[in-house]
């Protein structure tokens, strides 16, 4: 089941082409894409017409009101439902590869017992090695684990159950096990729900860092507008299918989420815009949080 | 084998002397580390109630060999409680009832059609055998087909371990990494199946769920890694199956009941050592 980091060779980033421009080409670089996607469950359509590239090193936000598909459309990509349509991934080496991609999924909680003598090593060694967990943990595992978490600042929870992490300490090691091996897009369901402000703020941060890094596909989930986006390359609006789509200031002045959510909260997402804009790593504690208005 | 009775019989006991209770000891020490071993699984699965209903669903195995005519319906039994565990598999998959509603439904189909067909004419107490189990029975032949059968579910078991166990810890994240979950989950309910229908003509229908469920929860309750998770758990069953065979022989009670009944001491006890 371990396979090797994946083969693939960092590409430089988007030239500097208008944003509307860039993505109407075909992928440049790699990109994850979705032809007419589309899922249906006992006859009736949740998401349809969804044609979506997501680009290598692109942080995309997908927002839109509860029940609008958009933990649908992760378990469809997952394989978990059936879609109709098509989902690949091009890797554009010196010719156009197209492969389903290796996906890197971050749920949105581990309903885990608290009890559950499972450490998180355990974890890593029960998703990448064949030698049953409770036989002991070989050294190989164990410095692969090590290295990966190190890489969220979580290297110190390596031998903590899962039922002692915090929500913010967990998510941090699904992501590092999402990122093993790297995948060619990720997907992080909702993955601050719980975790306190400060928290999540780092959580972005590290994300967006991940997403240069490793030149990843990252596709997020939030409800946490202001802040998403603050950190989002691009944002999405789904409801059905693709209503919005464009950059944080696009998409926040754009008629989807006065619409949805109210006027209020698109300005204090342009708010939280300027703010970026002045200081890229804004490292104050962001003050509105829509989570809670939203569910 | 031989030597293996030598040892016992060199023990200085009254009970060591007798040649079924050699061949039980024996036995008991086969199946409860076994047992504790898929037990461990079975909770973090929450497949519980799912190994109960598999145990029962052994009835209407046992049914269908005797209307067959088959001397021995241990056949009968693996093919009907595999047919089952599949088609449990399949309904969870496809049903959006809730996996307790098909579960619970199953396991009343399997019982009745198993009382009616045992019942008719009105024989089912030859049957009783199978609701109580009687350990002290079995034969070095049943020993050492039990060790075969055994020994090919545990190579499964061991070898699909992880994929089985990170299934347990959630399903999506399974899929996500690209573990085959459906056909993980369906060799899961088919180990269990086999595991129970093998043993339950000596454990007994009534008991058999606790003997897999009992051990691993108590060695839960004071476990902080897996390595001390699984091998708690074969210690406190193979304990208990020691105790409770040499008790029942005392008592003069059914060797089955008599084990859980330690084995649930030692979850008891568990719970004063239960870990913060």
């Amino acid at each position: 089941m371990i396979s090797t980091l994946q083969q693939q060779t960092t590409i430089s980033g988007p030239s500097r082409l208008g944003e509307a421009l860039r993505r109407s080409l075909a992928c440049g670089g790699c990109c994850t894409r979705l032809v007419n996607f589309g899922v249906t469950l006992n006859r009736i359509s949740i998401l349809e017409h969804i044609n979506l590239h997501v680009h290598c090193g692109e942080l995309t936000v997908l927002l839109g009101p509860n029940g609008a598909g958009k933990t649908t459309l992760f378990r469809a990509m997952l394989g978990e439902l059936p879609y109709t349509g098509s989902l690949h991934f091009v890797h554009a080496g010196n010719e156009e590869r197209f492969i389903h991609p290796r996906i890197g999924y971050v749920p949105q909680k581990l309903d885990i017992d608290t009890l559950a003598p499972v450490t998180v090593l355990d974890l890593f060694a029960g998703a990448l090695v064949h030698r049953p967990v409770w036989l002991g943990h070989s050294n190989a595992i164990r410095a692969k684990a090590l290295d990966m978490l190190s890489v969220v600042n979580a290297h110190a929870l390596l031998d903590q159950r899962l039922g002692q992490l915090s929500c913010g300490q967990l998510q941090r090691v699904l992501l590092a096990l999402a990122l093993t091996p790297v995948p060619d897009i990720l997907l992080l369901d909702e993955p601050v729900s719980g975790v306190d402000p400060a928290g999540i703020d780092l959580f972005y941060r590290m994300v967006s860092e991940l997403r240069r890094t490793f030149d990843l596909s990252i596709l997020l989930v939030s409800h946490d507008i202001p802040t998403a986006a603050r950190f989002a390359d691009r944002m999405i609006f789904l409801n059905r299918t693709i209503l919005c789509d464009g950059s944080p200031r696009e998409v926040l002045a754009g008629p989807c989420i006065r619409q949805t959510f109210g006027i209020d909260l698109a300005a204090a997402g342009i708010q939280q815009l300027e703010n970026r804009s002045e200081h890229p790593l804004h490292h104050e504690v962001c003050a509105i949080r829509t989570t809670d208005s939203i569910e | 084998m031989t030597f293996l009775y030598s040892i016992i019989a060199y023990l200085p006991f009254e009970w060591a002397q007798f040649a079924f209770m050699q061949n039980a000891l024996l036995a008991v020490l086969l199946i409860a580390p076994l047992f504790a071993l898929i037990g461990c699984l079975v909770i973090s699965n929450q497949m519980a109630f799912f190994s109960d209903a598999i145990g029962h669903a052994a009835l209407t195995g046992i049914a269908i060999g005797t209307l067959a005519g088959l001397a021995d319906p241990l056949w009968a039994m693996l093919a009907f409680a595999t047919v089952l565990a599949i088609l449990v598999s399949v309904l969870r998959r496809y049903s959006s009832a809730s996996t307790d509603t098909i579960i619970g439904l199953m396991m009343a189909f399997a019982v009745a059609l198993g009382v009616v067909l045992l019942s008719r004419g009105g024989g089912f107490a030859r049957y009783s055998r199978y609701l109580i189990g009687d350990l002290l029975t079995i034969t070095p032949f049943e020993i050492l087909r039990l060790v075969l059968l055994l020994a090919i579910v545990t190579g499964v078991w061991l070898t699909f371990f992880n994929p089985l166990f990170f299934t347990c810890l959630n399903r999506s994240l399974a899929k996500a990494r690209g573990f085959p979950v459906w056909r993980l989950e369906t060799l899961f309910a088919v180990i269990v199946a086999l595991v129970v229908t093998m043993t339950i003509s000596w454990v007994g229908l009534l008991v058999i769920n606790a003997l897999l469920i009992v051990p691993a929860a108590a060695s839960r309750n004071m476990a902080r890694t897996m390595t001390v998770y699984v091998l708690g758990a074969v210690v406190i069953s193979a304990l208990a199956g020691i105790l409770g065979l040499i008790t029942s022989f005392y008592w003069g009670t059914a060797t089955g009941a008599t084990i859980v009944l330690f084995a649930m001491g030692f979850f008891i006890l568990s719970l004063a050592f239960r870990r913060r």
